[in-house]
């Protein structure tokens, strides 16, 4: 929709003549802003999806045979098939216009959040590795040995509601930061390249757990599944609103991990030498920091946010006992969620939320409209692709670059400019 | 190339002498690493040592010179594989001590010794078929060695590849399409290659032209990919399959006289074409980056920029082409899974080899050959597993898939090090 109207609206307000008026620069802000770039890309993103939805929709094929006879019906069909699948995606994700009342339409953006919640956990994580320039692969690890570790607390002790919690919390974020922190040493120590070890390390955490659910300490007394023990009730993160409603404890954690982070990266000490490392590790080894230290305090905290993330899989969403499949791809997806975010905690959050959305949604688009989840991936991966290139999205959409000198208002100049 | 000055990351000083000025860094890396190993070698081979005969069958059935099966009584072996691994340590350290360089050889010969002691520990009455251990291990590391071929290219030109995954997927995805509608594999083959090198483009465009960090367009990529290969497979293929997704696969080719050689003959020479081009490519890249006008460029443009640009290479373009080039080797690869070992494609069918491809091309040092290596090793570990669970190994299976992963990471920690990319690898170009 807005694809249709922005390359109308510049020539609109370059027609206004003489006035380099307060309106022009607020426009010229608003083109050339992050915001626009930001907003741009998720349209542009989701017309791929549309193209990708009609052209694979049943119906759509079937009316194209006689596009020419009646094209309306081909269109209509189109129609259909995309807002049928959008919708279902805004449904499941934001608002449920078919439920009475404010209090039933809300449940899907809670679940949103909830799927949010170790997202932005494990995003923060890997954005922390980013700043110092480490590429964290690992979170599947990470998560794994945390809600090992947590989940072992959770489900073997007997503590009394709250410290029984919070022991467990303690428990697996440290699991993860260990994890995180081994690739850190191993690093700072021997050099070795922290994108190999955290991938074989993803494997080695894989298999440990996997032994574990089968025959270690995780494993289910008298059940030969290979799944753990339910986590007790008095470990469990509470509900915020109410048993209805997918959303707990976890996701106030995760806003103040957001906090922590954000802190930690701006204002504190460490964060500051974090970020000279991340720019130029040899200019801050000139200026008297450690980088090998930084290397591992920084995996150290990275891996601690990721196990937040795991922690939060077994003491929130998956409750009733794990299996070696509990990160659920979310260190993956971490990855996304930090590049969407431009590796600032704040940044991080809104792209979680944003990434939640599409995967409570994609499930109800499945299940309404047949359409498959992985459409989200390749959304959720152009979305990222766009605001990573926003030359790219300015040329689509036609708008000024930030730099670029202000064109004087010719009529017609747009048209010979564009046509060279 | 080692030349350089330090950019990425600068030499450590790993232990200061003050001898002359061409010293040679006394590191007790190797001898610290290769001890741990002789230590856990003695602890298994010899503590836990299992009693019984070990079998290692050296020929198929179907091979024209028959040799006899290899018996070897376990314990006995165990105690003199320890004595040599041990052995290796002392020379390692003597060495070290009288300032030489360890040689690779030595590091080499200690590796595939401590494997036959443990193949022989694991199959103590029992019996191991080694050439289908090798075959199979072959067949697991083609579409990783096809991938870290991509990679050592597109990262010897200063791209960082981290799109291998989905250019493997992207290649699996289209040869198996275009091969069941054409029924033709070869091409399939070409059109993995197209997918490979679509990839590629998209890599190009967004890091050489919009500046887009390099590694973020690769992560990109992979879920891209991931997610429309996923999605094409559920909406189109799936409900098509007996037309879109039943690829011929390509024939095995008996090279005559060398397929009859024992051992290696039934290993690498009844293999499929796509491994026979594989071979090709591995020694092309090889001889293509170090000794030809070509890979000179290519490194240059890799190492320093601007320097290939004041003399006149065309730093965009170089970079533009071989990271094309990079995603058709690597998509190369993608179609060894659909055309050459599973057959009809599946969602994800690639399941990590990318990553372990990159992690083939550090380990490897960015060197086509060590890649190369790094790659079958990855191959057989995950096979040695496959092999060992067939005559019932004695270990938990979990540690068996473990133990390619954990040796990794103590090779690339201690013999490996830090190892260092082309110097402008990952940076953009930007002419000024």
């Amino acid at each position: 929709m807005s694809a249709a109207q922005q390359p109308g609206t510049t020539p609109a307000s370059a027609a206004e003549p003489t006035e380099p008026s307060r309106w022009h620069n607020v426009f010229r802000e608003i083109t050339t802003g992050n915001a626009i770039i930001s907003v741009l890309a998720v349209v542009l993103a989701l017309l791929v999806g549309a193209v990708m939805i009609a052209f694979t929709s049943q119906t759509v094929q079937e009316t194209a045979g006689y596009f020419f006879s009646r094209p309306g019906d081909m269109l209509s069909a189109v129609w259909d098939a995309v807002s049928g699948a959008y919708s279902a995606l805004f449904q499941g994700s934001v608002y449920n216009f078919r439920r009475p009342g404010f209090a039933d339409g809300i449940k899907p953006f809670t679940q949103t959040l909830g799927y949010a919640t170790p997202l932005i956990a494990a995003g923060l994580g890997v954005a922390l590795g980013f700043r110092v320039g480490l590429f964290n692969i690992g979170g599947r690890g990470q998560m794994l040995i945390a809600a090992t570790l947590g989940g072992w607390v959770a489900f073997a002790l007997e503590l009394p509601a709250g410290i029984h919690m919070i022991a467990a919390l303690v428990a697996g974020v440290l699991g993860g930061a260990l994890w995180g922190g081994l690739v850190g040493l191993l690093k700072a120590r021997t050099g070795a390249h922290e994108v190999i070890t955290t991938i074989m390390l993803n494997y080695v955490a894989f298999y440990l757990v996997s032994y574990l659910l089968r025959d270690g300490f995780l494993k289910t007394p008298g059940s030969n599944n290979p799944k753990s023990p339910a986590s007790k009730e008095t470990a469990v993160f509470f509900d915020l609103l109410g048993p209805n409603y997918g959303l707990h404890f976890g996701f106030i954690l995760v806003i103040a991990a957001t906090v922590f982070t954000w802190w930690l990266l701006s204002r504190s000490n460490l964060g500051f030498k974090f970020r000279a490392v991340g720019e130029n590790p040899n200019a801050a080894r000139v200026a008297g920091i450690s980088v090998q230290r930084m290397y591992v305090y920084a995996m150290l905290l990275s891996g601690g946010l990721v196990g937040l993330a795991g922690i939060n899989q077994v003491l929130g969403t998956t409750t009733s006992g794990f299996g070696a499949g509990i990160d659920s791809g979310i260190g993956f997806d971490a990855i996304t969620v930090a590049l969407l975010g431009r590796s600032k905690p704040w940044g991080v959050f809104a792209a979680g939320i944003l990434f939640g959305a599409f995967k409570a949604g994609s499930f109800s688009m499945q299940a309404a409209e047949g359409v498959p989840i992985d459409i989200v991936l390749v959304v959720q991966s152009l979305i990222v692709l766009f605001i990573a290139a926003p030359p790219l999205v300015r040329a689509i959409f036609r708008l000024p670059a930030p730099g670029a000198p202000r064109r004087r208002p010719v009529p017609n100049v747009t048209q010979e400019v564009t046509a060279k | 190339m080692s030349t350089i000055a330090p950019v990425n990351q600068p030499t450590q000083p790993v232990e200061p002498d003050d001898g002359p000025a061409t010293t040679v860094i006394k590191s007790w890396k190797v001898p610290v690493v290769l001890g741990v190993f002789t230590v856990l070698g003695i602890l298994l081979l010899i503590v836990f040592g299992r009693s019984g005969t070990s079998t290692m069958a050296l020929s198929t059935s179907s091979d024209l010179i028959q040799l006899p099966d290899v018996l070897l009584p376990t314990r006995e072996t165990g105690v003199v594989i320890s004595i040599l691994l041990a052995a290796l340590t002392a020379v390692s350290a003597w060495m070290v001590q009288t300032r030489r360089k360890v040689p690779v050889w030595l590091i080499a010969l200690f590796g595939v010794l401590l494997l036959i002691g443990f193949l022989v520990w694991a199959s103590a009455d029992a019996r191991i078929p080694v050439p289908g251990l090798l075959f199979g291990s072959l067949s697991l590391a083609v579409p990783l060695i096809f991938g870290a071929l991509g990679g050592v290219i597109s990262e010897r030109v200063g791209v960082v590849n981290v799109a291998i995954e989905g250019q493997l997927l992207a290649g699996a995805f289209t040869s198996a399409v275009v091969a069941s509608v054409t029924q033709q594999p070869l091409l399939g083959l070409l059109a993995a290659m197209i997918a490979g090198m679509l990839v590629s483009f998209v890599l190009a465009a967004f890091s050489i032209k919009y500046f887009v960090d390099q590694v973020i367009v690769g992560v990109v990529l992979n879920v891209l990919v991931t997610g429309l290969t996923g999605f094409l497979f559920s909406q189109v293929l799936a409900p098509n399959a007996a037309l879109l997704n039943q690829p011929p696969k390509f024939e095995r080719i008996n090279i005559p006289l060398l397929s009859e050689i024992p051992i290696i003959g039934p290993v690498f020479f009844r293999q499929t074409l796509i491994v026979y081009i594989m071979y090709i490519a591995v020694a092309a890249v090889y001889v293509g980056i170090f000794h030809t006008k070509w890979g000179l460029r290519l490194r240059s443009v890799g190492e320093h920029p601007q320097a290939a640009d004041t003399v006149g290479i065309n730093v965009t373009g170089t970079r533009f082409w071989n990271v094309s080039l990079a995603g058709a080797v690597a998509g190369l690869g993608g179609a060894y899974f659909t055309l050459g070992s599973v057959g009809a494609f599946g969602k994800e069918m690639t399941a990590g080899a990318g990553f372990i491809a990159l992690a083939a091309v550090i380990f490897g040092r960015w060197d086509p050959i060590r890649a190369t290596l790094a790659a079958l090793l990855f191959g057989f570990a995950s096979n040695l597993q496959n092999v060992l669970s067939i005559i019932g190994s004695p270990v938990p299976s979990e540690f068996m898939l473990m133990l390619p992963y954990l040796v990794t990471i103590f090779a690339v920690a201690g013999l490996v090090g830090q190892s260092r990319g082309p110097a402008a690898s990952g940076k953009p170009y930007r002419k000024s």
